[in-house]
């Protein structure tokens, strides 16, 4: 079946079953492999993107569900140009370790991002509880997202 | 110039790992790939009768393999116990062992074919705990079911207590742990003109190339085994992969194609290797003010099918055993016991997690037997500088131990709190405890004389410089430290300096990344052999004159290339006996103390960390910023084993091998930090004295949660994890 829908930003149109998962779509048949599978069953968030603007577990949404909507990745977040706050604040604070979480982390900050340009470090909490990180202890993932939005406290 | 050590320098691989770029094992699509899947066995123990595939099922285009297509069928580690396949008529194990393989096109076609391939087992009885394999009523190891022992004495060992005014004894247990690193194991493996090449998500390249060497019987030379982009690893990525690495290499040799292999989360947990459950007796005599004399320790720990890196968890364990106090005598006496499960084997902390959870527990036994404030006596009891431990290691310096518990207990208020007593608000109520422990940096004993490390550093045109090693970034940042030693070596910028990617083909064997070794041990070498680039460019400088970029570009210009190699040896003085278990354990230890915040839900029983500190003893911080991310993210991998991570079985089954039923913490459990570093330099640690800090974080968030529990609602937990349930049944014990 094919569907055409809106790729990060860009008009998009790919051939594969309608139960196909959006995640096996986005790296197998795009080849957009930045998102990431941990666990396939929608609890850890490693395959997070965006939905209409929404976070989703890519490895839980049906491929046909996706006609005519727009699906952000993590490589749709600076696209070719240099790295947002948010990236350059993770690369700074510490807040990617071994970076297989990260993309879905940052897409769930984008969608934070788009509501709430200064959230609280609660707000930034709740935004990225369906992300689970085994490696930082998520304190420098929310140091990260605060100092991007300005909000930083000098250590 | 800033100095390039001491400043949390942007992390090298960030860029790409928050783009999207960095690409791991599974991101990888060669042309002509096939998917590959394992076979498992069903039950904990049986004899393989027959392996036959479904002749109703359509095999074509599909590669099988069995054991019989192995060349020499053992996976090579400390004993050659554990075969790469179960062959016909050999003995399973362990549930979920490999049986069979397969690969094709069609992830699905092949995951359907795995399904038809039948087994006929002849079910034996199985041995699935600690107790039933001490009872050894069924032996399936040897004949006792005992893969290790280990006996350390000290002084008049357990004869000490009798001189004791107070003995105290308590039995603390620690469940099975899941590493969970996010990216699942996966490798992807093909043969080029007979050569062996394969990359994954692995911990250390060196033991895979090893098990291909022995399995394929190849030399080293016809290998290549090249680390990935690796998603986390704690332990996990140590000796697994390379069971993992030589199945992808069989199916890819039979199919003559590139055969890639990626667990599912389920597989991943139901396989591969976890913490070891452990059990520990703890007898201690003190005197009545508290002054600790003797110990005398039995710890047990489950080992699992085969023997893999058990013996070495257990040697950890043991010698972590009596805690960062002082003893006069010791008497500490291990075993490990085969089950039929899947093996125990690395995990952040190797063994020492579960001791120092029982010591740390037993220190708060005393404490109250006493009715004397536990941090009191830590306090006095704790290791000074000049000390002995229970192997009889003199120390001799790098002792923060002191400072780390004057500044988290400082920071948190903890003697104020403490002594005001649990904080009660309608059904929830708060208190506080501490912990205080040591981890040893490096390879035990003689483990690092034994191994040889090595590095190379090679001087590159315009300036720069790069460093090769077996060292691998699994997310702790060793790419970034590297770079920062080597700068700081040769007095170059961060960004003049290359790190390579760890292939076998390319770098020398450093040793694996494990036993927090990489930062002090690799990392001094790092330092050394860049240092004699250092000493040649200057030497070119002075004879020629120029900049360092311009002098090293002579030298290369003459020389062809300009490379320099070193290889570990011993600081002066260290001595350890294998055969007495005594000496210098570790070349140096690091310290801590935590203390943690919890509120206990009265009705539900519910734990909630609600802040935690940590004071650390890293010697030095050569990159504060990833000091805080290990000490951080190995604290909440300690919460979660406290509070909610068990691992259950059945039958030897697992029965939440789902993240939907193992639950690790997310952002909303994790508390917030205060990580406090501290500096006691190690007088060998590279960048002005650095030591291992790894494990360190795992060793000390249980038994300080356990503590403030205990001092919010008076529940003497022993056990882990605290699930509500457990403390609901402690609750209903303490009732009269």
């Amino acid at each position: 079946m094919r569907v055409d829908f809106i790729l990060n930003g860009a008009p998009c149109s790919a051939d594969a079953p309608p139960l196909a998962r959006l995640l096996d779509v986005l790296r197998e048949t795009l080849r957009l492999t930045g998102t990431k599978e941990g666990c396939g069953e929608g609890e850890c968030g490693s395959c997070t993107v965006l939905l209409d603007g929404t976070p989703v577990n890519s490895c839980l949404v049906a491929f046909g569900q996706c006609e005519g909507r727009s699906v952000t990745t993590v490589e749709g977040l600076s696209g070719s140009g240099p790295l947002t706050p948010t990236q350059r604040s993770f690369v700074e604070e510490g807040g990617t370790q071994c970076g297989f979480c990260t993309p879905g982390v940052l897409v769930s900050l984008e969608a934070l991002r788009t509501r709430d340009a200064h959230p609280s470090e609660g707000a930034i909490r709740e935004a990225v509880a369906g992300n689970i990180c085994r490696c930082t202890g998520y304190a420098r993932i929310v140091a990260a997202a605060r100092n991007a939005a300005g909000d930083g406290e000098p250590e | 110039m800033s100095a390039p050590v001491g400043r949390s320098v942007p992390r090298v691989d960030g860029p790409a790992k928050v783009t999207g770029k960095a690409l791991y094992v599974d991101d990888l699509h060669p042309p002509g790939v096939l998917y590959g899947a394992t076979v498992r066995s069903t039950l904990p123990r049986g004899r393989l009768r027959s392996l036959q595939p479904d002749p109703a099922f359509d095999w074509t285009g599909l590669t099988v393999v069995t054991a019989g297509d192995v060349p020499r069928n053992v996976v090579a580690l400390i004993e050659d116990d554990q075969p790469i396949l179960v062959p016909v008529g050999g003995e399973i194990r362990h549930r979920a062992e490999a049986l069979a393989l397969v690969a094709g096109e069609d992830r699905e076609r092949v995951a359907r074919a795995v399904r038809h391939l039948i087994a006929e087992v002849e079910p034996l009885p199985a041995v699935l705990s600690i107790a039933e394999s001490m009872a050894a009523r069924v032996v399936i190891h040897r004949d006792d079911n005992v893969q290790k022992r280990y006996r350390v004495v000290k002084g008049d060992g357990a004869e000490g207590l009798s001189r004791c005014e107070v003995v105290v004894t308590g039995t603390y247990r620690t469940p099975l742990q899941e590493q969970l690193y996010l990216e699942p194991q996966g490798v992807l493996a093909w043969w080029e003109a007979g050569k062996a090449r394969l990359t994954g998500s692995l911990q250390c390249p060196y033991y895979v190339a090893k098990g291909i060497e022995r399995a394929f019987d190849l030399p080293g030379a016809e290998i290549d085994v090249v680390q990935a982009v690796t998603g986390g690893g704690f332990g996990g990525k140590e000796e697994y992969p390379t069971l993992l690495a030589l199945h992808a290499l069989l199916l890819a040799r039979k199919s003559g194609r590139p055969v890639k292999m990626v667990y599912g989360r389920q597989e991943d947990i139901e396989a591969t290797t976890k913490r070891h459950p452990a059990e520990v007796e703890i007898t201690t005599g003190c005197d009545r003010d508290g002054t600790f004399r003797a110990a005398s320790i039995r710890i047990v720990m489950d080992g699992g099918a085969y023997v893999t890196l058990t013996p070495v968890v257990l040697s950890r364990g043991t010698l972590h055993a009596s805690g960062a106090y002082r003893w006069e005598d010791v008497s500490i006496e291990s075993c490990a016991v085969a089950t039929n499960t899947p093996p125990n084997g690395a995990f952040r902390g190797f063994g020492a997690p579960q001791t120092i959870w029982a010591m740390e527990r037993h220190v708060d036994r005393i404490a109250r037997t006493l009715g004397v404030d536990p941090l009191e006596l830590r306090e006095k009891n704790l290791l000074r500088a000049g000390d002995t431990t229970a192997t009889d290691q003199r120390l001799s310096g790098s002792v923060g131990v002191a400072e780390c518990v004057a500044r988290a207990t400082e920071a948190s208020g903890y003697r104020e709190r403490r002594a005001r007593g649990p904080a009660r608000e309608g059904r929830k109520v708060r208190g506080i405890g501490v912990s205080v422990f040591f981890h040893g940096s490096g390879f035990t004993g003689s483990g690092e004389q034994k191994l040889k490390g090595t590095v190379a550093v090679d001087l590159l045109p315009g300036g720069r410089a790069r460093v090769r090693s077996a060292a691998t970034e699994i997310g702790q940042g060793t790419e970034t430290v590297f770079r920062q030693i080597a700068a700081a070596s040769l007095g170059l910028p961060v960004d003049g300096i290359d790190v390579s990617v760890p292939s076998t083909a390319n770098v020398p064997d450093s040793g694996p990344t494990v036993a927090s070794r990489t930062v002090m041990i690799v990392g001094s070498l790092v330092e050394k052999a860049a240092r004699e680039i250092r000493d040649r460019v200057d030497g070119e400088r002075s004879a020629g004159g120029g900049s360092f970029a311009e002098a090293g570009d002579r030298l290369l210009a003459r020389e062809g290339a300009v490379s320099t190699v070193a290889t570990y040896a011993p600081p002066p003085g260290v001595r350890w006996d294998d055969a007495t278990y005594s000496g210098d354990a570790y070349p140096v230890f690091g310290w801590a103390c935590d203390v943690a915040e919890v509120e206990v839900d009265l009705d539900t029983f519910e734990t909630r960390v609600v802040e935690f500190w940590s004071a650390v003893d890293v010697g030095r911080a050569i990159h504060p910023g990833m000091c805080r991310g290990q000490i951080e993210g190995g604290t909440l991998q300690a919460i979660g084993w406290a509070l909610s991570e068990e691992v259950v079985t059945s039958g030897g089954q697992i029965l939440n091998p789902r993240m939907t039923n193992y639950i690790v913490p997310t952002s909303l459990d994790a508390p917030p930090f205060t990580t406090i570093l501290v500096e006691h330099p190690y007088a060998h640690g590279p960048g002005g004295g650095a030591k291992g800090l790894g494990e360190l974080p795992m060793d000390g968030a249980a038994p300080a949660i356990a503590s403030a529990v205990e001092h919010a609602t008076g529940l003497v937990a022993d056990a882990l994890p605290l699930l509500p349930e457990r403390l609901f049944e402690l609750a209903q014990g303490a009732r009269p």
